[in-house]
């Protein structure tokens, strides 16, 4: 019976890995296509400079996806862990009628499909940039679909993510720590800063790195909301999609999987409490 | 040298309402400066709102709060020289035990080496000069103790304000504590105000201990006055263990009274507060069972002496506590009465079941209007 | 003064707060209904009614993507219950302490690898020339290579996996949280396997059930890689023909209208399931 179990539990495991691995192994096939048979071990879908094996750190187009997918995420983490942390005290710190619905109105995004995160924005920036145009003659590029609009629909739904994870570590804050503080004499304002915000910070960067895979990974919302440059889960996509695959994007998929999971394990990792080990 | 009569705190009719519920209610008292001071109360008493207002945390509604003779209302919490050894202590986890010393000092604008200085010497004072380096986690409970009354009188507060801090703590070491607490009292000659609900804590360490109940203070006194001379019912009961129970004023004979208790028996009481010597008022009584001698019952005809109470009653069982053991004894009415026996005066081999009798004079019975 | 630094404080938190929910949330999507409910009628000429989702009711092929994405959403939910629950139960209850908490690390990291990777990964499993088809010849049980790709149960088996960690993770921390002894006190009471599995284990579970088939409902019905690469032209799924009205037909107040059905959807079926099982949106949503 309980054999029975764990071979179910094994065979469970088996059904996550088997895609991954298969995407992983065969960036190192030394072969034009990612399909059986093994031809040998290469790492030229890596650092191969020259066609038909042109590795992926050559492959201008990827690189650049790399590079607009890693200043989308930094500014996404950045400024969602800022609305978090303000979200934070703003529900756990403050009273203010219709706190209720605000924390329902604050909770939504996460419910919402991302496609329609990502038509909603599309379309009100380009009324508002067709109404500029319309009124004053006036392109605000801004508003056209572009790295700056790729940064706000991801920030619509992470910034509800990054608020909960904050959250959620400032409740349990013991506020005596804050009196006890006061009491020995600080300002308000540094309170603020020697106390309260260091023991947010675990939560703060655990959020952040969070923040930063979800806005990596991204795909639904970002569709609709990209222009030029794309970032590299829209690139990949229309390799895959459109011009077959080759093993780069097995390089890829290694390279990102390698990196997602050691960030996330730090994320773990960063949030475990020191002082829960005793 | 302390001046014998400088008054450190000082509390004049204090009060504070929250939300309809008077938490304090026109509360007055001053401490004479270098004393150990207890709030003692059970919980919901108010003695946490009275301690929070003194640190600054609640504003009282009405009434006057003065630190060294200078009133404080209009002074921020961060600004008064008031310092508090929080419930749960609230050392900061995120700094070394150094740096929660430092704290206040660093708030103070005080220069690096002078902190260096000061740390150390409260460090050596506390008796835990190496520990500086070490994380709050790291820490017995023990020693947070003492951390947490170190960061607070590196700083030289008027008057140490603690909040229960023995709560969190197990048996054994709290009363280690309690007499630890004592000693760095007695070493930091500072003025501490005391709060707790363990009358044990109050009665050990303090000088002056004020009974508090339902935002008023009952009595304030020496453990020793609370103990034999309480003033009211409440004090009685809450301080030590007592036999109690309610009845009726029939006679008085001088300052004896004769009083009728709810449950038939007749007992004789000095009453301590003047009108419960009026004739057919609701009183009760207090017998401590360290007063109430046992017999073993042989002479039935033994002569009762003038001014003293005596029951007959049945041993229920042993309550078997090395020096401080007990027999609950149950009286005629039913009524199960505790009574200290001394275990080397012929009591080791007293079995439930036994007759007894239970004698204790008039002096030693408490008796209050109800 | 004190008043007016909190009023401040308040205020000054509320500001970002707003911000983000006024122009990122509620102000497109009522740009998206406005949008939905006009109709282009000359160049430059607009009115102002129903027409887009009236299109939409007329047009069979449209309402029935709504339908098949709908049902093909219930039936991933309920098969990665099915599927997931034994898995969570596993995690909680039966793996040792050190066992459990590799296991659960096991579970989050590929939540962190993005969607299209992971289908990627089936692609080379399952096409013409992928490793299964070839396996399964050089085995000799196939003579040809056989197409896996492209079709229903491929689509299904991909969103199963897509979604399944979001149910295993709340329902593994709910029954995390439960008293062993819970379980044994039923056993010890007389119950049976079932009557325990029933009676005690599903009841206490329930936050997590409702978390769990909400998010993958959710996910399920909103996703647009795994059914566009898995299912392929005939996928069918209602995402892609919000795609196809905006980016390819740009027709944008059509795909407003498509938009707006699919959330009302959605929505509809949470609210449904929230009040199922008695939950409320703020419990589910911090269970993930």
């Amino acid at each position: 019976m309980l054999w029975g179990y764990r071979a179910y539990v094994l065979a469970f495991f088996i059904f996550l890995a088997a895609p991954l691995l298969s995407a992983a192994t065969f960036a190192f096939n030394d072969s034009l296509f990612p399909a059986l048979p093994w031809q040998g071990f290469t790492l030229s879908w890596f650092f191969g400079d020259t066609e038909p094996k042109l590795g992926m750190f050559y492959d201008r187009r990827l690189i650049s996806g790399l590079y607009y997918s890693f200043i989308i995420a930094v500014m996404v983490s950045l400024l969602t862990v800022f609305i978090g942390t303000c979200n934070a005290f703003l529900f756990v710190r403050k009273d203010f009628p219709g706190k209720n619905f605000f924390y329902i109105l604050m909770i939504v995004p996460l419910v919402i499909p991302g496609v329609i995160l990502g038509i909603s924005i599309l379309v009100l920036a380009s009324s508002a940039a067709n109404g500029l145009e319309n009124q004053f003659n006036f392109e605000l590029e801004l508003l056209r679909p572009g790295i700056f609009l790729v940064v706000l629909g991801q920030i619509s739904f992470t910034a509800t993510i990054t608020s909960l994870v904050i959250a959620a570590k400032l409740k349990k804050f013991d506020i005596t720590m804050e009196e006890a503080a006061l009491n020995l004499g600080a300002s308000t304002n540094r309170v603020l800063w020697t106390v309260t915000l260091p023991f947010l910070r675990s939560a703060m960067i655990a959020a952040g790195i969070v923040a930063f895979l979800v806005s990596f990974e991204n795909f639904n919302t970002t569709l609709f909301l990209v222009g030029s440059e794309s970032p590299l889960t829209i690139t990949m996509f229309d390799r895959v999609h459109k011009v077959g695959s080759t093993p780069v994007l097995n390089a890829v998929s290694f390279f990102l999987m390698v990196g997602s999971g050691l960030l996330a394990i730090l994320s773990i990792f960063v949030q475990r409490d020191k002082s829960a080990r005793n | 040298m302390p001046d014998s009569t400088a008054i450190d705190l000082e509390c004049i009719n204090i009060s504070k309402t929250f939300s309809d519920v008077l938490a304090v209610d026109d509360v007055s008292f001053d401490i004479p400066s270098g004393s150990f001071f207890s709030i003692l109360g059970p919980s919901g008493c108010g003695k946490t709102t009275l301690i929070r207002m003194i640190a600054g945390f609640e504003q009282p509604d009405s009434g006057e709060i003065r630190i060294k003779g200078a009133s404080v209302l209009n002074t921020a919490p961060n600004k008064r020289n008031v310092k508090m050894v929080f419930q749960h202590l609230a050392l900061f986890p995120m700094m070394n035990v150094y740096e929660n010393i430092a704290y206040g000092l660093r708030c103070r604008g005080v220069a690096k080496q002078e902190i260096d200085e000061r740390v150390n010497n409260v460090l050596d004072r506390i008796a835990l000069p190496d520990v500086g380096e070490r994380e709050i986690h790291q820490l017995s409970g023990g020693q947070k103790q003492r951390i947490a009354v170190a960061r607070c009188m590196v700083l030289d507060p008027d008057v140490l304000l603690l909040d229960e801090p023995l709560g969190a703590l197990d048996l054994k070491l709290r009363e280690a504590m309690k007499i630890e607490l004592k000693l760095l009292q007695h070493q930091f000659d500072t003025t501490f105000i005391y709060i707790t609900h363990d009358q044990s804590e109050a009665l050990v360490m303090s000088d002056q201990v004020a009974i508090m109940n339902q935002g008023r203070f009952e009595q304030v006194g020496t453990p020793q006055e609370l103990y034999h001379n309480p003033q009211s019912a409440f004090v009685a009961g809450f301080v030590g263990d007592s036999n109690s129970w309610s009845g009726t004023a029939v006679e008085s004979a001088g300052e004896v009274l004769k009083v009728k208790t709810d449950d038939g028996l007749e007992l004789l009481a000095m009453p301590n507060d003047a009108r419960s010597t009026d004739r057919s008022q609701k009183v009760s009584i207090f017998i401590r069972p360290e007063f109430i001698q046992v017999e073993r019952t042989r002479d039935e005809s033994e002569n009762t002496q003038p001014g003293q109470n005596r029951l007959t009653g049945i041993v229920d069982s042993l309550l078997f506590n090395g020096a401080n053991s007990r027999a609950l004894v149950r009286s005629p009415t039913d009524q199960l009465i505790e009574a200290d026996i001394v275990l080397t005066g012929g009591f080791e081999d007293l079995k439930p079941g036994e007759d007894v009798q239970l004698i204790w004079s008039c002096e030693q019975t408490m008796c209050f209007s109800a | 003064m004190q008043k007016d630094i909190k009023r401040l404080s308040l205020i000054l938190l509320f500001a970002p707060f707003a911000l983000w929910i006024t122009l990122l949330i509620l102000l497109p999507h009522i740009g998206m209904v406005v949008l939905s409910l006009r109709e282009k009628v000359a160049p430059r000429v607009y009115e102002y009614g129903f027409a887009n989702y009236i299109e939409f009711f007329n047009e069979p092929i449209y309402w029935n993507t709504l339908i098949r994405t709908g049902s093909m959403s219930l039936l991933v939910t309920v098969l990665a219950l099915i599927i997931g629950f034994p898995i969570a139960y596993y995690i909680a209850k039966i793996a040792g302490p050190r066992m459990r908490g590799a296991l659960f690390l096991l579970c989050l990291i590929p939540l962190w690898v993005s969607d299209l990777i992971r289908a990627f990964g089936w692609i080379l499993l399952l096409r013409e020339t992928g490793v299964i088809s070839s396996f399964l010849q050089w085995l000799g049980i196939l003579s040809g290579p056989i197409e896996m790709l492209y079709n229903d149960v491929t689509v299904i088996i991909g969103l199963v996996y897509t979604v399944i960690l979001f149910m295993i993770v709340p329902l593994a921390s709910t029954l995390d949280g439960m008293d062993n002894s819970m379980i044994e006190a039923g056993y010890n009471l007389g119950g049976r396997g079932s009557t325990v599995l029933r009676r005690i284990i599903i009841p206490y579970a329930m936050p997590g059930i409702a978390s769990g088939c909400i998010i993958v409902f959710m996910l399920t019905a909103g996703s647009y890689l795994t059914p566009i690469l898995l299912g392929g032209k005939n996928s069918s799924w209602f995402t892609e023909q919000i795609y196809d009205q905006f980016i390819t037909r740009y027709n944008w107040e059509s795909g407003a209208a498509f938009g707006m059905l699919l959330l009302a959807f959605t929505s509809i079926v949470v609210w449904l399931g929230l009040k199922l099982t008695g939950q409320t949106l703020a419990n589910t949503v911090t269970k993930t």
